[in-house]
């Protein structure tokens, strides 16, 4: 049977810009140089966390708006979510756009989902300009999914620091420059793993899916793309997912298979796997991967944002964790 | 042959560090305990108190060097580096308390702090207080039978 859940798009948005913040931990990583703008503190001399996160959607929103050399009068569509309840953060950071919203929730995988209902809106009419990205906040995240920020509890090896940024892209019609031309909208997978503080072994399923029913329904060569991205495994997830990908058939360079959540921090930070968050792809993806493709460094790429759906309630219900990943393929071709 | 997802997650696990964590936790819980003791040695040298009246004067001062050091942020890299050493001493109730109290300024003092002062000791005062009970019970009821 035909997959149809994998998208070929007819008509291919061009991702122009991109708009990427984030924290001081995340200025202290190995990636400071992709930053349009990086804060000293958590606060941003807000007087909440979630405010603080909103004024990140917004300031990220605007650094997209003027790399594009456009006002916010010239966008059509906002596409956006965070890991926050009612996504509050982006709907209080979008609000002063006054344009077209649509919020998403695929926790950490939001970003790749904002693209693709971007780029499925881009199909409606392809003289839409519409704004797509996610955020998370490490203080927001740990207060609303784990501990207080300053509670002194030991987190095991396997844990994920939450990553401090918001990164945003606009997609429109343009003849250069990187395009979305496919996409595989997850499927919720869960294979019954409940440590909240292993998130990788529990989305890496999901990453491993999305990417082998992409495989397996075109026959493509696998190290015909320049990368495979995933979001936020982490170090051990990422290693999870590598594995398991080379027993599902897809047989891929190791070097070419990276990770968000690996990349963002250096291993001296000390944040045990690595980074996690709906901003960490946002900002990795579109802050790294989106500008070394339009510079031409790098001609096809797959961002597969990896998410857990889980909530604070459901885990202290003893619920498994299900993850999702929704991958696009990003393409530059060589006479654009 | 082929890995489940779960057989390739325990190869990948890095282990935990176990026996040094015990020892981490030892000593940074060892030395909380010597500084409390120090504590107790100075209130009974130059104040009033006696063995049985030291105990409250110095879980409050701890208590109060606790809520310093959570405030300035210290605390947090402490518990992550000695674990149940934090955790175990009073400091470590002290340090549950204070930072859900400033976790949840932002939603004022009612509905915020007051509401969630508690979100993480809550428990700890719950089963203490109903393990406490239990054992009254039980010694109650040996003492009218065997005395």
């Amino acid at each position: 049977m035909t997959d149809h859940a994998i998208i070929s798009f007819q008509k291919q948005p061009a991702l122009t810009a991109s708009g990427v913040v984030g924290g001081n931990d995340e200025h202290e990583g190995p990636l400071q140089a992709i930053f349009d703008h990086t804060y000293d503190d958590l606060w941003l001399g807000k007087s909440s966390f979630e405010q603080a996160q909103s004024q990140m959607v917004i300031d990220a929103i605007n650094y997209t708006l003027e790399k594009s050399a456009l006002t916010k009068t010239d966008i059509d569509y906002i596409v956006s979510g965070d890991l926050i309840n009612q996504i509050t953060p982006t709907t209080f950071g979008v609000k002063q756009f006054n344009k077209a919203f649509l919020g998403l929730y695929s926790a950490c995988a939001t970003v790749t989902e904002s693209l693709i209902v971007g780029a499925l809106l881009y199909n409606m009419n392809e003289q839409a300009r519409i704004v797509c990205g996610a955020s998370s906040h490490f203080a927001t995240a740990e207060r609303q999914f784990r501990f207080p920020t300053e509670y002194g509890g030991q987190i095991p090896p396997t844990a994920q620091r939450t990553v401090t940024g918001a990164g945003y892209a606009l997609l429109k019609n343009q003849a250069k420059g990187p395009k979305i031309t496919q996409a595989v909208i997850g499927r919720v997978v869960d294979i019954g793993e409940t440590d909240p503080f292993h998130m990788g072994a529990a989305m890496a399923p999901a990453a491993v899916d999305t990417i082998s029913r992409y495989f397996k329904a075109n026959g493509d060569d696998p190290n015909s793309f320049d990368y495979i991205v995933t979001g936020d495994l982490g170090r051990i997830g990422s290693q999870i997912a590598y594995d398991d990908l080379l027993q599902e058939g897809v047989k891929l360079d190791r070097e070419k298979f990276l990770d968000c959540g690996k990349l963002i921090f250096n291993e001296s930070q000390n944040f045990q796997a690595g980074g996690s968050g709906a901003g960490c792809p946002a900002v990795v993806m579109l802050g790294y991967f989106l500008p070394l493709l339009t510079q031409k460094k790098v001609k096809k790429v797959m961002l597969v944002a990896t998410g857990a759906l889980q909530s604070s309630l459901s885990v202290q219900q003893k619920l498994s964790i299900p993850a999702i990943a929704h991958a696009i393929v990003l393409e530059v071709k060589e006479s654009a | 042959m082929k890995m489940t997802p779960k057989e390739l997650k325990e190869k990948h696990e890095p282990k935990r560090p176990v026996a040094l964590n015990c020892l981490k936790a030892f000593l940074i819980g060892g030395s909380i305990c010597l500084v409390g003791q120090f504590i107790s040695v100075f209130y009974m040298t130059f104040f009033d108190f006696t063995e049985k009246t030291v105990g409250n004067p110095t879980v409050a001062t701890l208590v109060i060097i606790t809520m310093l050091l959570t405030g300035f942020g210290f605390y947090e890299p402490l518990g992550q580096f000695a674990g149940a050493g934090t955790a175990v001493p009073v400091t470590g109730f002290a340090n549950a308390v204070i930072s859900a109290s400033i976790e949840h300024r932002p939603e004022g003092f009612v509905l915020g702090v007051g509401m969630n002062m508690l979100r993480l000791a809550g428990p700890v005062i719950v089963y203490g207080v109903f393990a406490s009970f239990i054992l009254a019970l039980i010694k109650t009821v040996w003492n009218i039978i065997f005395t």
